[in-house]
């Protein structure tokens, strides 16, 4: 195929309150090739879920003002019309949410809400949509389907309405998924499964799928290109291999730091990433990691830009004013990855 | 860590929730096996990590143990004193040396009440200090925790999720406890405001002689924190092991399983590793499966699983594990396990064979 399957250019998204406007996504552009693993990772309030909404149509309101580009296989989405964006939602590019419970109707059964949705967008016999959606319940690894089917959402397992879930997601054989924190509500045992069901649907149909997500480790499972996002903007993009293994700005340092890992020697202290992410109210002039960051200089005064800055990998950029071998010796604490902790007021 | 004091004993306690039914006289019809049979120590200045997945009981445990449910049966001393049977006027005074810190901070916290008074409520119930005494106290308190004493007037709505997770501890602090019960402390909260927390618990540990019960899904986490660790399944204590051990060389094959699944932050590592993925999800404690109740999920069970309930038998490494089949272990080992004095009592005393295990380890 010619061309990225999903294009975002420039993306911005603000939303008018009553205590002023939340610069909610700040210049986010990314490109999704078709067959790809996106994992855009941060923490609450990055805004990471507001562009994947948006991507959808989602966030779209009296009070949100949104600019940049969007483009489904050349087709722009942030300028389609509802009708527009319908038959792309759900057809082309689905989503799953965190929480599998509030994101089904309770009173109404598992099966009839996939059907409901297959016939929203195609025009066949209701007979036909249950069918499928028994063997889009099958696809996903739900025993007995056909009995499942007539199951209500609270009859089902936090596990089994996430598999749910993503059988809805898949029933009209969308091209990309997008999934918001997938697995995040579930007990590992069983984010293990879910993760291995969106690997095989990855390889097996050739599904695209963006994965929001805080977890690293989930990360490192299935993704491969990461995009760390704080405060509204991407602050690095890379391969799985270079942001784990070569992580160019103080932040990411600080997330994997920061991580209580099973696979290393249990440091004495946990680096710690002093402060807070700052509001989108108020937000710092000049490198928004800065009030945070210990290798903060003068230079952070003025916002670094989203920037290729190694000569060695083409495809990561970071917004960080280190030089890079200065990085190298910085992002060392403790003979791993991390930041240094600094006392910085809370 | 060197060990104080015994200063929680839990033994074959129980608690099961009744489920009734019926028109004119309730009927009971099931029963909630919350928590089946289990017994720990907790010595002082100490941290036990319980682990399992959601509604393994932990939860229920720790509440349990320390009356805020009555239990079904069992015994827990609190420095050597019973506490089953207390009415709530005795146990008033104890409720002073144990305290909680619980998951949620948006909904653990009063909406209605400015942050002084949160804190500052357990020491005036308990007498302990008013007037400017008790604000004065009281900020002293946030400044130990890390919040600025100046937002003494806030309410928990003007702070951040880890903030009020501070708030929340700067309570339990208040009354200067010696058991901190904490339930989950940290899975509401952001990676790197998490590190943050863990570090304040570890630093008041050291500083007031803390101990620790401290409930988690993270098995990273647990074991940052842990001195020790017990694995929960179904209502049961399928292994307890010094945390070291448990990670090094997990005994039962759930706790071998649980350790698997979680996904390691390095691409590589992740890739070279085959997880055990295990099948289904975890059966209802009303009606738990027969023998071992991990044996419907269990990659090695056998027959001898289904019909049997293993004891929690002791091991030399000073871990105990539940299992027919253990993992991790040669054939001497096995052979020098005794079934643990606080075994279950529905448990039969049927030790692993050698010979078996150890065919099944290879």
């Amino acid at each position: 195929m010619a061309g990225p399957l999903l294009e975002i250019e420039d993306l911005k998204v603000d939303f008018r309150t009553d205590e002023g406007t939340v610069h909610a996504v700040d210049g986010v552009s990314l490109s999704l090739e078709a067959g790809e693993v996106l994992s855009i990772v941060g923490e609450s309030g990055c805004g990471k879920s507001v562009t994947a909404m948006t991507i959808l149509g989602l966030t779209r309101g009296p009070n949100a003002r949104i600019s940049g580009s969007i483009r489904y296989q050349g087709q722009e989405l942030t300028t389609a019309s509802n009708d527009e964006l319908e038959t792309v939602r759900g057809n082309r590019i689905a989503m799953v949410f965190q929480d599998p419970m509030s994101s089904f109707n309770p009173v109404h059964r598992i099966g009839d809400q996939i059907v409901e949705a297959i016939l929203a967008h195609h025009d066949i016999e209701k007979e036909a949509a249950h069918r499928q959606a028994v063997e889009a319940l099958r696809s996903v690894g739900i025993p007995d389907p056909e009995t499942r089917a007539r199951h209500y959402p609270f009859e089902f397992s936090g596990g089994m309405r996430q598999r749910a879930m993503i059988a809805m997601a898949l029933a009209l054989e969308p091209a990309i998924l997008i999934a918001d924190e997938p697995t995040t509500a579930l007990d590992v045992t069983i984010q293990a499964q879910i993760l291995e069901l969106l690997q095989d649907l990855n390889q097996e149909r050739g599904l695209s799928v963006v994965l929001i997500t805080h977890d690293l480790g989930v990360v490192a499972e299935i993704a491969e290109r990461v995009m760390v996002m704080y405060a509204g903007q991407i602050v690095e993009q890379g391969t799985l291999e270079e942001i784990f293994y070569d992580p160019q700005h103080p932040y990411t340092w600080g997330l994997m730091g920061s991580l209580t890992r099973l696979d290393q020697e249990r440091p004495e202290r946990l680096p710690q990433i002093g402060g807070q992410p700052p509001s989108l109210l108020g937000l710092p002039p000049g490198c928004r990691f800065r009030p945070r960051c210990p290798h903060a200089f003068d230079r952070c005064a003025e916002l670094p830009g989203l920037e290729h800055r190694l000569a060695k990998e083409p495809g990561h950029l970071d917004r960080c004013w280190l030089e890079p071998s200065e990085k190298k010796e910085k992002r060392e604490v403790e003979g791993r990855i991390g930041l240094e902790a600094r006392k910085v007021s809370v | 860590m060197a060990r104080g004091e015994l200063l929680l004993e839990v033994s074959h306690l129980v608690k099961h929730f009744p489920i009734k039914s019926g028109i004119l006289f309730d009927r009971e019809v099931a029963r909630v096996r919350a928590v089946d049979d289990v017994s720990f120590t907790l010595h002082e200045g100490e941290t036990l990590g319980l682990v399992g997945e959601s509604g393994c009981g932990k939860s229920t445990l720790c509440r349990t143990a320390i009356q805020l449910l009555e239990p079904t049966s069992g015994s827990v001393k609190y420095r050597g004193r019973e506490l089953v049977g207390l009415s709530r006027r005795e146990l008033r005074p104890l409720r002073r040396e144990i305290q909680m810190i619980f998951q949620d901070p948006y909904s653990s916290l009063n909406p209605r009440k400015r942050v002084g008074q949160i804190i500052g409520d357990p020491l005036q119930l308990h007498g302990l200090a008013s007037g400017n005494h008790l604000r004065r106290e009281v900020q002293q308190l946030m400044d130990r925790v890390g919040l600025q004493p100046e937002h003494y007037n806030r309410y928990p709505h003007e702070f951040s999720g880890g903030q009020r997770q501070r708030i929340g501890i700067a309570r339990a602090l208040a009354l200067r406890p010696k058991l901190i019960i904490a339930d989950e402390p940290v899975s509401a909260l952001d990676v790197s405001i998490q590190a943050q927390i863990i570090n304040l618990l570890e630093d008041l540990q050291d500083e007031f002689n803390l101990s620790y019960i401290f409930v988690a899904h993270d098995l990273g986490v647990v074991r940052h924190v842990s001195d020790r660790i017990a694995v929960m399944y179904l209502g049961k204590i399928v292994e307890r092991s010094p945390a070291v051990e448990l990670y090094e060389q997990p005994i039962h094959p759930y706790s071998v399983a649980l350790l698997s699944a979680v996904p390691i932050p390095d691409p590589k590592a992740n890739a070279a590793r085959r997880p055990i993925v295990l099948e289904g999800d975890v059966p209802s404690p009303v009606d738990p499966p027969p023998g071992c109740r991990f044996h419907t999920r269990c990659p090695w069970a056998t027959e001898v699983c289904s019909e049997d309930e293993p004891p929690l038998a002791a091991y030399e490494s000073g871990q105990a594990a539940a299992c027919h089949h253990p993992r991790n272990v040669d054939a001497g080992m096995i052979a020098a396990t005794e079934v643990a004095p606080d075994s279950p009592e529905s448990a039969s005393d049927l030790l692993p064979e050698p010979e078996q295990a150890a065919a099944a380890a290879r």
